[in-house]
């Protein structure tokens, strides 16, 4: 099972879990995965056409999706998926 | 940086950075470079403020500040560059004051106003390097942009709640290879309201003095060149997990900037960019003395709690429940007829609750409740419990 780390922002959506596991072979079946299981999470991960949306980035490993086979990228059972929004926060 | 003038150092200055100087990597030279570059901080709020002071204590020779607020008594829990004297002062003021008295050996440049497409070319063109601190997308946008287009390096930090994230943005490496911007990173920001800010959603007081410490590191390593700059990388902390993870990131065809097919050749409306203001317009504020005359005095008034109800089992006034998450769907139950106090635990999530009904639903009759409950139960009930 594949691990994908859930950033604090979206934690509220995962009932606080920051790991979680996933069956998927790609980043496609993890997305799919996540959002049946937390139905809450897909409006952040999604836009209305069912792509990532542009202010979420999806590392596997160190490495940015975009760079490897978008959300064609194969994930082992050893790799861990990290999720990581924009966040816009320092001064305030 | 760009300083051909040999740069000297007084007796004190050489006693002052003596344990740089003495670093076989570091050096005179480094120091050298500090003494003659020029650094614009952009905010000088929570990661401005751990920034500042460390590129102050360093030696940066000319340091910029942009900011436009008064210091408020919700920032002192993690702005480290205030005290409670400054207070309701001028931020660049206090700053500039502060960062004097550490380092007395540094011009400090204050620009007193807020950073917007109107002025940000201006303003950055004569620094080296920007640091931004900013607390808002527009102005994320913008400072990336100005950057880009000057050709400057931006070193660029943001935190929320217990994660915070820094990356070196348009770099040029010596071997004259340009490395990502922001917009290669996210190419667009998230719609109005569905991330919300620090102010809104809170940040662990320490978490900004972390970040904004490696802020001020990634700054001293682009000016001095010293050891490798987190250029195409962008690192992450988790202060929760105290786990931290760096990853590579990379420039993209389609940036809009400086892509294959550039599209921005000048600064644009971050605001209608990003669907959202820099700065918000001021909503209607009521402090508990005010709520309490209204009380004493019989004026009709409804008060809304938009805390959680495990909150609002804790302690409440009397008003009635409707989660900041649920406010919209419950706007029926709101009176457009009467006042209606808005309050929550500090008074955050009352302003986003109100701006949220004001937008969406034109009421015009809502009133934030200063520091929310706490200040309420500090001010005109102490008897009641305060968590």
């Amino acid at each position: 099972m594949a691990t994908v780390i859930i950033p604090t922002p979206l934690r509220k959506f995962t009932n606080n879990t920051a790991r979680l596991q996933v069956a998927a072979v790609n980043i496609q079946q993890t997305v799919d995965e996540l959002t049946l299981n937390f139905p809450d999470l897909k409006k952040h991960l999604l836009d209305d056409q069912g792509q990532i949306r542009s202010f979420v980035n999806i590392f596997v490993g160190n490495d940015d999706i975009r760079d490897l086979q978008q959300q064609k990228t194969a994930v082992q059972p050893d790799t861990v998926i990290s999720i990581v929004p924009a966040i816009a926060g320092g001064y305030a | 940086m760009s300083n051909n003038n040999p740069v000297t150092f007084s007796k004190e200055e050489l006693a002052r950075y003596n344990r740089h100087i003495i670093i076989p990597e570091f050096g005179l030279e480094a120091q050298q470079k500090l003494k003659a570059a020029k650094v614009l901080v952009v905010g000088s709020g929570g990661l401005g403020s751990p920034a500042l002071l460390y590129l102050a204590a360093a030696g940066v020779g000319t340091i910029g500040i942009v900011d436009f607020d008064v210091v408020d008594d919700s920032n002192l829990q993690r702005q480290v560059l205030f005290g409670v004297e400054a207070i309701g002062k001028s931020k660049v003021e206090e700053a500039k004051k502060r960062l004097e008295a550490l380092n007395p050996h540094i011009n400090i440049i204050l620009h007193n106003t807020q950073l917007t497409s109107q002025n940000a070319l201006d303003i950055l063109k004569d620094y080296d390097v920007v640091s931004d601190g900013t607390d808002n997308f527009p102005t994320r946008y913008l400072v990336n942009d100005a950057a880009v287009l000057l050709g400057k390096p931006n070193v660029y930090a943001s935190i929320f709640q217990f994660e915070g994230q820094v990356s070196v943005f348009n770099y040029r490496k010596a071997d004259g290879e340009l490395g990502p911007n922001y917009r290669d990173l996210y190419p667009t920001p998230p719609p109005p309201g569905l991330v919300p800010s620090c102010a809104e959603g809170g940040v662990l007081g320490v978490l900004p003095g972390i970040i904004g410490s490696l802020q001020a590191l990634e700054t001293i390593k682009v000016i001095t060149g010293v050891g490798e700059p987190l250029v195409g990388r962008f690192y992450i902390f988790d202060a929760l997990n105290f786990e931290s993870r760096t990853f590579n990131i990379s420039r993209r065809d389609d940036n809009p900037l400086n892509g294959k097919n550039p599209s921005i050749t000048k600064l644009i409306d971050y605001e209608q960019f990003c669907g959202m203001k820099a700065v918000e317009k001021p909503i209607k504020e009521i402090t508990p003395e005010e709520l309490y005359n209204w009380q004493v005095t019989g004026e009709a008034f409804q008060v809304i709690d938009v805390r959680e109800q495990q909150e609002y089992d804790i302690v409440n006034i009397g008003a009635e429940l409707i989660p900041l998450s649920t406010v919209a769907a419950n706007a029926d139950r709101i009176s457009k007829d009467q006042k209606v106090v808005v309050h929550c635990k500090m008074g955050g999530r009352s302003a986003k609750a109100i701006r949220e009904l004001e937008e969406k639903f034109g009421f015009e009759n809502l009133y934030n409740l200063k520091g929310g409950i706490l200040r309420w139960i500090d001010e005109v009930q102490p008897e009641l419990t305060k968590y």
